[in-house]
This record gives C-alpha cells, sequence and structure tokens, in this order.
C-alpha cells in the first residue's frame, strides 16, 4: 500500500510472447492520467524479470495484460514469486481475453480483477483505488493473498 | 458475470440522440451534404478508368465478381500439427481449396516450445511448429503441388517457407509448382503487431532475400502479404492503415531495387492485405483508394511498364477489434457489414471473424456462420453484379481523394524522414497509432463514439459457450522435440547452423544455408538463435 501523501506506484506488464499491446499502453496512459505513478515493462517479460521490476520499482499494484490464452501459467507464476519475495500486498490485476470459465481460478489465486474487452479505463482507475485507497483516501482492505 | 435473465425485462424506449459531432470512425468530419461540386476536380479517365484500367480506383479485373466472386479463405490453426492436418483434410474435403495457417506465439516469434518465454503459449492462439518433422505431420497426406497454402508468419517466415519447400521435396513436388503466401511483412510488426526479433535492418535484408528466392525458384509463390489489418488492430485511423501498410510497400519495392532486382520481375507478385472496420463508406473509399495510390507510385516512382505492377491486389479481413465480448450474436451484424464494404471495395479474398472472437478461438458453429455470412453476400445480396456500384457517388468519390489525400501527406513525411525503416527507428508510426487509439478509447468512454452493447443499450448476459485449449498440446510438443533432438544428427545440424552464421554476417542469401538447416531437422528456435548471434535482438523503448 502507499504511505501518506505519495502517488500510488502500478507496474503495467506484457508477459509471455504475444506483442499485441494497445491495450496496455491505452491503461498505463489512462492511470497516469488518473494521477499514479505508472512504470511499463514492455514487452515479452517474464515472471521473473516482472516481479524483479516491480520490487525495484517499489509499486502498489501490477496490471497484466494478456490476449493469448497464456493467463492460468503466468499469473499463477507472477503471484507464486511475489509470495516468495514477501511482497503479498502487491495487488494484480488482469486485462485480455480471458474465457470466464477462468475467472474464479484466476480470482482463487489471487488476482484481484479480469477486465475484459469493452472495460472502461475507468473501471481500472476505480478498482485500484478501491484495492489501495488511492485518491479517495480510503482505508484499503487487506491484501489478497492473505484472504484465501 | 450475472447470470440474471434479462429475457421477461421490457427494453426501455431509448430516444437515440444524435452523434455530438459527425465524424467517421477514425474522427474524420463528415459534410451534412455532398455535391457536385464536391468532385468538381475528378477526371473518369485519369482519376477511375473502368474496372482493369490504370489507375484501377474501380477495381483490378473488368468483369469482378461477374467473373468470379472473390476467395473465401478462412484462417484456422490450433493445438498440435496432427490436429490441424484433421481440420485441414476435413476443410479440403469439403470444397475448399486453399489453406491458411494460424501459428501459435512460440512459432511465430521463433522459440522452441521448451524455450521459458514459451510458457503457457504452446498451441494456444495457432498450431505449434517448430521443425521439419512438425511440417511434416501438419501436411501429412495433402498434395502441396494441387493446394495453395498461405502461411501468416512473419519474422521466421524464410524458415517456416524452407520446412514447406522441404515436406515438398519428399512429396516429389518441385517449388517451381508450390503456391501460396508467407505474410513475411516485418515492418507492419515494428509497427503494429510487434512480433519482432532481429533488429529493422537485418530484418528487411531477410524479406529482399525471400523476395529474390522466390522470383528465381518459386514462381507462383506471393513472396510477401503487405499488411495494414494489424495496424489497424492496433488503433490506428483508416487514413494511417491505407498510408503506412502502402508506404511500407513502397519500402520493400526500393530496397529490393536497391538489391539490383528488376521491379516488373518481383512486383507482380507482391500482394496486400486490408482491415475492414466498421464505418462503412470509409472503408470503401480506403480500399478505392489504396489502388490508385499503388496504381501511381509503381509507375511513376517505380517506372514500372508490366501492368501487373501497378495492381494493389488484396486480401481482407474483417476488424477483430470490433467485435465485443457484451452481447456475442450481434458480432455476426458487425462483421456481414465490414464484409459487405469489402466486397463493395473489391477485395480479392476474404476472412469474416466469428462472432465469438472477443472470448476465444472461434468454435465451429462460430466459424461456420461467419463463412455463412460470404456467402449470403455473395449469393443473394446481388452486390456482385457489377463492379463497383459506388463510383460517382458525390460522397465515395470525395471520401476517396480525401483519404488518399491524407495517405500521400504521410508518405511526404515519412520519405523527409529518410524512408520507412529510419521513421520505424524514430517511433514515429508507432506513436501516430498509439495517440490514435488512446483518443478513440476516450471518445469511447464519453460516449461521443457508441458501442452498442459496451457503452449503449447494455444488459445482463448468460456465459457464452467457447472453445477451449488446455495444456496438454505443449507436453506432447516438448516430448516430441526431445525424441527429434536425441535421433538426429547432431554434427549435422551444428554445420548447417554454422554456415547460416557466415552467410547471415556475409552478404549471400540466406534462404539456402536456412533450407539446408532445416533438411537436417534444425529446429526454429536453433535457426534463429544462430541468428540472433550475429544480428542481436530488437528492443522496443517501452513508451506510452
Amino acid at each position: 500500500m502507499a504511505p501518506l501523501g505519495r502517488k500510488l506506484r502500478v507496474l503495467i506488464a506484457k508477459p509471455g510472447l504475444d506483442g499485441h499491446d494497445r491495450g496496455a499502453k491505452v491503461v498505463a496512459r489512462a492511470l497516469r492520467d488518473a494521477g499514479m505513478e505508472v512504470i511499463y515493462t514492455g514487452l515479452r517479460q517474464s515472471p521473473e524479470q516482472i516481479v524483479s521490476a516491480a520490487a525495484q520499482e517499489d509499486v502498489d499494484a501490477v496490471g497484466l495484460s494478456i490476449l493469448s490464452g497464456a493467463h492460468l501459467a503466468i499469473c499463477r507464476r507472477v503471484i507464486e514469486l511475489l509470495k516468495e519475495k514477501g511482497m503479498q500486498g502487491v495487488r494484480v490485476f488482469l486485462g485480455g481475453i480471458i474465457p470466464a470459465q477462468d475467472i474464479p481460478e484466476l480470482k482463487k489465486m489471487g488476482v484481484a480483477e479480469v477486465f475484459l474487452p469493452g472495460s472502461s479505463t475507468q473501471d481500472v482507475v476505480k478498482l485500484i483505488d478501491t484495492e489501495l485507497g488511492g485518491a479517495s483516501g480510503t482505508p484499503p482492505r487487506p491484501p489478497l493473498a492473505s484472504r484465501e | 458475470m450475472s447470470t440474471k435473465k434479462t429475457v421477461e425485462e421490457t427494453p426501455p424506449v431509448v430516444e437515440t440522440p444524435a452523434s455530438p459531432t459527425h465524424t467517421t470512425i477514425s474522427g474524420r468530419p463528415i459534410a451534412p451534404l455532398y455535391r457536385p461540386e464536391d468532385v468538381a476536380g475528378l477526371d473518369y479517365e485519369r482519376d477511375l478508368g473502368d474496372p482493369g484500367q490504370f489507375p484501377f480506383t474501380r477495381g483490378i479485373h473488368q468483369t469482378m465478381y461477374r467473373g468470379k466472386v472473390w476467395t473465401m479463405r478462412q484462417f484456422a490453426g490450433f493445438g498440435t500439427p496432427r490436429e490441424t492436418n484433421a481440420r485441414f483434410k476435413y476443410l479440403l474435403e469439403h470444397g475448399s481449396h486453399g489453406l491458411s495457417i494460424a501459428f501459435d506465439l512460440p512459432t511465430l516469434m521463433g522459440r522452441d516450445p521448451d524455450h521459458p518465454l514459451s510458457l503457457g503459449e504452446v498451441g494456444k492462439c495457432g498450431v505449434a511448429i517448430s521443425s521439419l518433422q512438425d511440417m511434416e505431420i501438419l501436411l501429412d497426406g495433402i498434395p502441396l503441388g494441387e493446394v495453395s497454402t498461405s502461411m501468416t508468419i512473419n519474422s521466421p517466415a524464410a524458415m517456416l517457407l524452407a520446412f514447406y519447400i522441404a515436406v515438398a521435396e519428399k512429396q516429389g513436388v518441385g517449388p517451381e509448382k508450390l503456391s501460396g503466401t508467407v505474410q513475411a511483412d516485418i515492418l507492419k510488426e515494428f509497427i503494429a503487431q510487434k512480433e519482432y526479433i532481429f533488429p529493422p535492418r537485418p530484418s528487411m535484408r531477410i524479406v529482399v532475400d525471400m523476395i529474390r528466392y522466390c522470383t528465381e525458384r518459386l514462381p507462383k509463390w506471393n513472396s510477401i502479404s503487405i499488411s495494414g489489418y494489424h495496424i489497424r488492430e492496433a488503433g490506428s485511423t483508416a487514413a494511417q492503415e491505407l498510408a503506412f501498410t502502402l508506404r511500407d510497400g513502397v519500402e520493400y519495392v526500393q530496397w529490393c531495387v536497391d538489391a539490383g532486382m528488376d521491379v516488373d520481375r518481383f512486383a507482380p507478385r507482391l500482394s496486400f492485405f486490408f482491415n475492414s472496420h466498421s464505418d462503412f463508406f470509409e472503408e470503401i473509399a480506403k480500399f478505392r483508394a489504396a489502388r490508385r495510390i499503388w496504381a501511381r507510385v509503381m509507375k511513376d516512382r517505380f517506372g514500372a511498364k508490366n501492368p501487373r505492377s501497378w495492381m494493389c491486389r488484396f486480401h481482407t479481413q474483417t476488424a477483430g477489434v470490433s467485435l465485443t465480448a457484451q452481447q456475442p450474436y450481434n458480432n455476426v451484424v458487425r462483421t456481414a457489414l465490414q464484409a459487405l464494404a469489402g466486397v463493395l471495395g473489391g477485395t480479392q479474398s476474404l476472412h469474416t471473424n466469428s462472432l465469438d472472437e472477443a472470448l476465444a478461438l472461434p468454435t465451429e458453429e462460430a466459424v461456420t456462420i461467419a463463412l455463412r455470412t460470404q456467402q449470403v453476400i455473395a449469393h443473394e445480396s446481388g452486390v456482385v453484379n457489377t463492379p463497383d456500384p459506388l463510383a460517382g457517388s458525390y460522397f465515395v468519390e470525395k471520401l476517396t481523394s480525401d483519404i488518399e489525400a491524407d495517405a500521400l501527406e504521410y508518405f511526404r513525411k515519412i520519405d523527409a524522414m529518410g524512408g520507412m525503416v529510419a521513421a520505424i527507428e524514430r517511433g514515429f508510426p508507432q506513436r501516430e497509432i498509439q495517440e490514435a487509439a488512446f483518443q478513440f478509447q476516450r471518445a469511447v468512454e464519453r460516449k461521443e463514439k457508441v458501442i452498442v452493447g459496451v457503452n449503449e443499450y447494455v444488459m445482463d448476459e448468460k456465459p457464452f459457450p467457447i472453445l477451449y485449449i488446455d495444456e496438454r498440446v505443449a507436453e506432447e510438443q516438448m516430448g516430441r522435440l526431445n525424441a527429434l533432438r536425441a535421433s538426429r544428427d547432431g554434427a549435422k545440424v551444428r554445420a548447417a547452423l554454422g554456415r547460416l552464421q557466415e552467410v547471415a554476417r556475409g552478404t549471400g542469401n540466406v534462404m539456402e544455408p536456412i533450407l539446408d538447416a532445416a533438411r537436417a531437422y534444425a529446429t526454429l528456435g536453433e535457426m534463429c538463435d544462430a541468428l540472433r548471434e550475429v544480428w542481436g535482438e530488437y528492443v522496443e523503448p517501452p513508451i506510452f
């Protein structure tokens, strides 16, 4: 969670081999416009690289963009690595082409929210605000990874 | 997802508000009325010409669809080579004449299935092909001298083409008999889809080598499909799609000419691939403008004399990005309108997307509806009866000229930067597209652009049944890859890869050593790694 008075820091990441980055870039820009500090990893980052960037940049949330069908394997690994590094407080959210049947499993592993095609960037801003008490200053809920 | 039933609810009576500004989906303002003075400068012979006549604004053939309707070519591929082989055989048995192969991401990115970045990707969005052995399975029992095959592959196009040639050799079919296309358009990868491996200049060298090889050895093969589809999907406007695609075409022609090739020998085999998006008239105007620009560029800029070098032949696919995950059946209607625009725009072949593609790869039922959509247009609508039926419309002609002018303005900017490769290195087309994508998203969120079922006319829905691909493909592919590595002649593979690196460092044609490496059962990942060592890998600056 962001210390008081600090801007929320969000890492937007494109894991896997897919290069379709339209969604990742539009979300990155919308979050920046909403007053957050946004770091974009660029393309083709392994889960290890993403988690290491999240640690280095001391982010409050990680947004993953996956359109290729690799979401289960990748989210599982990213969340595992966050736990290994003691970074359970970092919220993970996901956007892309995600079959509805996978959403319960993704949420069970600790993904805060899944944004499907047609989602508004304002929904992403709202989610981060609610989860992390961002601009509204409301107290954050307990970290997702400890809710299991 | 809510499962609340909505059928009992009476839809509220809604007043549809007039759009705050009358603009196309690309943000182009549209006048209240078009009149003769809007097209007063247009000269029929000079600017339109009859169908089949320079500058081909009205179509590349005299009779267009009266002679033969467009080729209905549906793109397919999933899972293992064996599964896709079964689908291909089914398609051929049911009257299809051409194959169109979709590859998975490890294949598209030149990675073997056991590479760490292939985690979760094997066989997911296409078929997994990592060696000649996989290609032998994929094409087993398919007579390569008789079918035409389109392969959607870019960075490793030379390797996949080599696998294809090598399978044909084993069937006793010579390269001169092979007919088909590799996409091989690396420039639009840097601009939009981002499936690049090597930096732009060595990537261009592979393309030039491949065009030369195809021109000399595979006379029936389309060496490249210069694509705007992905540029549009990444968020460009219609004019940007047109401008960047055709300017990419100019760049390929220039590089081939600079490499000493005769334009009239290779240009007739160049083909294009466009998106057909939702703004009906803007798309039709874009297709017409594409033919006019290309004809003039080839004749005036490159001095081409063969009429076939002047013709912009193109494939069209409806806009995947326009499909919504909400109320998926509405996508059938969107696709039908987009397909109709492609047909009225004079496309040579067409792929219609399936209604469930915002959710997953399509089910067989969804693919069938997509194909039937084309058949309804071809056989029931009557639009095939006369070529370019919208010619002479004040609006369509004005829009055609306006989009052409916008595209030519981009040509001037890119020429001033030193060409498309230089423009890409500066990030110019990438930034233009990124900005257009953001502006569109903002317009949607402000409801300046209405998307039915997404920002208006929303309702609760039931879950929709989709095609689901599991993790078992990766295991099967890795098992076969390990067995291949253990059984092949390792020394022969190492020698072939060494030879490939040697040619890559020099100036020879890389196609020959790639073919030899393919025949020795070097894997796709090994060949690409050998070239990564020589040329390095491209990393895009992460700007947004």
